[in-house]
């Protein structure tokens, strides 16, 4: 059946070759003058169609769910984390994309908060763009839980039919908005890197790091709304804020079923010594292999505290336990994307580099000048980080006056 | 306990090369492995089963040659393996692959926990675990890193935040998703090994586990790839000279003009 969304119709095909290097995935192939595909590749993108010369490439269109009229959906919307009341500066980066979408679809943004006293934070999401507020305010949505959220939400995409809905591709925006997309039958894209609204079709155009970041894959929802998207941190800038701007307050609330939540939340821990959050950091200094034993972690830490840095590792370091999983950057890690990474003593295994590869600024310190870390790095420092570090904390002392 | 895990087969990632020439994936030749993640689902399943008793069925989506990594999974203690495949599946987003899983789950039938890594290293959306959950409608924990315990019902797990964690109690049947800090996954035995050449591979289709098929494959698919391309490679990066205190020196300018500017 899905076997013949895409055909050569052989009478026009003169086997030119010319759809061979446009294929994405490398599924044709050229035999006795005619393009042949190979559908244990094909992904029906129809890549091939758009360069054939001789119309000899059928792509038949999908269509979407009956009865769904995509102009009903309107709007960009921003999921707003907010943690013991905070909104998080993912939700700040949001908001300034979601602007600028916005902006080009010629539609409203919108920002959905849920939370237990959150009205007084709503006058800084207008500053930051966001033309209506869809406030759930209840005591029971104080702390995230998926079922809640998800519940909630769902209400508010059914009653109001936003056409994007953007959420950070957090621990809760992970969990939280797949849910979602699976229960209202939306497309749902997972971190993606960059968002664009395809000029012709005023789709959203979704790009995402797949295999670790060896690749970038371009996705849309062509027949489904909304369309839906986590995004990676500090890939955006966060929204300016401007204080003459004003908004709409819609405040809803909801029947106690749908606050229910089967799994219950009987703690929170907090446990990174540093303040700072890993994924949200500006700047991170990361130690591995080379640090050597758990005290010498200090002088990164020392570094780290200068520069007002998250402290990150690799796995060697924390596989030897001389620092805890949660500071893990690369692939069973984290992926980060800092303006500012310094590598210590990190050789560069492309495990770690998958995780760190796309930070503006990248600084590699390492005895082996053949280490593949200088491969990424902005800046390579081949030497005794035991010498360089300290000397640079003790230079930034003195420069940043602190 | 009925215990179910759910894995993937993936390239090897530090294989994945792209032509430059073609701009396609290289595949051949690419080593086929266990996500990595979902080798600490699979050894928390066992874990499981050796402390409660009962049973740890693997079940995977993907061609016919992910049978190999089924065969690993015996070899690590699965008892039984499932492989649910076939054509009509090829092109499956998350949306869709979550309905295939959770159709070919509700046909095992009984179970009182479904573990899953929390994504997956190639496509690493991590919407998969939670697809499942809300496809059979059951509560889900993400990023679990500890089983505190399982009795009545009931299980307490403690869940990976940013800033930590969160103990929460659950009732089963539950879907928990698993990271790296909950176990360290062993490696196959000997008699697993025997074990894994000679065990039989259950084999479904869409017809077997009644899945309807507006909902697989591309059909079922909300999202769809356009397009596939190379980042953008960063090369030559400048190497800084001398001694520690001149190397300080520049690198701490560097990093003012970063901050400030």
């Amino acid at each position: 059946m899905s076997d013949e969304r895409v055909k050569i119709i052989l009478n026009k095909c003169i086997g030119c070759g010319l759809c061979k290097p446009a294929c994405p995935f490398g599924a044709i192939e050229i035999q006795n003058k005619k393009a042949v595909i190979d559908y244990t590749k094909c992904t029906f993108c129809g890549a091939c169609k758009e360069v054939c010369k001789f119309q000899a490439v059928e792509v038949l269109e999908f269509e979407g769910p009956a009865g769904l009229d995509l102009s009903e959906y309107k709007d960009v919307w921003v999921f707003c984390e907010q943690k013991k009341g905070t909104v998080q500066s993912i939700s700040h980066e949001l908001l300034g994309q979601g602007r600028k979408l916005a902006d080009d679809l010629g539609v409203k943004l919108c920002a959905i908060v849920l939370g237990d006293g959150m009205e007084n934070k709503i006058e800084d999401i207008y500053h930051r763009g966001a033309d209506i507020v869809y406030l759930v305010d209840n005591p029971k949505l104080k702390h995230y839980q998926d079922e809640p959220y998800t519940k909630v939400i769902i209400k508010l995409i059914q009653e109001y039919k936003p056409e994007i809905v953007l959420c950070g591709a957090t621990v809760i925006g992970r969990s939280l908005i797949s849910r979602v997309a699976i229960k209202i039958n939306a497309g749902l894209t997972a971190d993606c890197t960059g968002l664009d609204i395809d000029p012709d079709k005023k789709i959203l155009l979704q790009t995402r790091p797949a295999f670790g970041g060896n690749i970038m894959a371009t996705i849309i929802t062509p027949n489904h709304r909304p369309q839906m998207a986590t995004v990676r941190h500090k890939v955006f800038k966060e929204a300016k804020i401007d204080h003459s701007r004003k908004g709409k307050l819609i405040k809803k609330d909801y029947d106690d079923t749908t606050y229910f939540s089967s799994t219950k939340l009987l703690d929170l821990v907090e446990e990174i010594e540093e303040t700072v959050n890993l994924s949200e950091a500006d700047i991170i200094v990361s130690g591995g292999r080379g640090i050597g034993s758990p005290e010498n972690f200090d002088i990164i830490k020392e570094l780290a505290k200068v520069l007002g840095a998250a402290v990150g590792a690799s796995r060697a370091a924390v596989d030897s336990d001389w620092i805890p999983y949660s500071h893990q950057v690369g692939q069973t890690g984290k992926t980060v994307c800092p303006k500012i990474y310094i590598a210590c003593g990190i050789s560069g295994q492309i495990q770690h580099l998958i995780g760190m590869q796309s930070s503006d600024i990248i600084v590699a310190i390492n005895k082996d000048p053949e280490a593949p870390i200088f491969k990424v790095a902005t800046y390579g420092i081949v030497g005794n980080l035991f010498q360089i570090v300290p000397a640079l904390t003790k230079a930034l002392q003195s420069k940043m006056g602190k | 306990m009925n215990i179910i895990v759910c894995i993937k087969q993936v390239p090897n990632t530090t294989d994945v090369k792209i032509n430059p020439e073609t701009n396609t994936l290289i595949r051949d030749g690419v080593e086929s492995i266990i996500n990595p993640f979902d080798t600490y689902a699979l050894e928390e399943g066992i874990r499981l089963k050796e402390r409660f008793g009962g049973k740890v069925t693997v079940v995977t989506m993907g061609p016919p040659q992910a049978e190999i990594a089924l065969r690993e999974a015996v070899s690590l203690g699965a008892d039984d393996v499932i492989l649910v495949s076939d054509r009509r599946f090829a092109g499956s987003d998350t949306w869709a692959t979550s309905y295939t899983l959770s159709q070919a789950i509700k046909k095992i039938g009984e179970y009182d926990i479904i573990i899953c890594g929390k994504q997956a290293s190639d496509g690493d959306t991590a919407q998969v675990g939670p697809g499942i959950s809300t496809h059979l409608e059951i509560p889900q924990v993400t990023y679990v890193k500890k089983i505190e315990q399982i009795d009545s019902g009931k299980a307490i797990v403690e869940r990976m935040t940013e800033e930590g964690y969160e103990i929460i109690e659950t009732p089963l049947p539950v879907l928990l998703t698993v990271v790296k800090e909950i176990n360290s996954p062993r490696l196959p035995s000997l008699k697993g090994k025997m074990k894994s050449k000679k065990c039989e591979i259950i084999k479904w289709n869409a017809d077997d586990i009644s899945a309807s098929l507006n909902d697989i494959g591309l059909d079922g698919s909300p999202t769809r790839v356009v397009k596939i391309f190379t980042p953008p490679q960063k090369c030559g990066g400048e190497m800084l000279t001398g001694e520690p205190d001149e190397i300080a020196d520049k690198l701490s300018d560097i990093f003012k003009k970063a901050i400030v500017g």
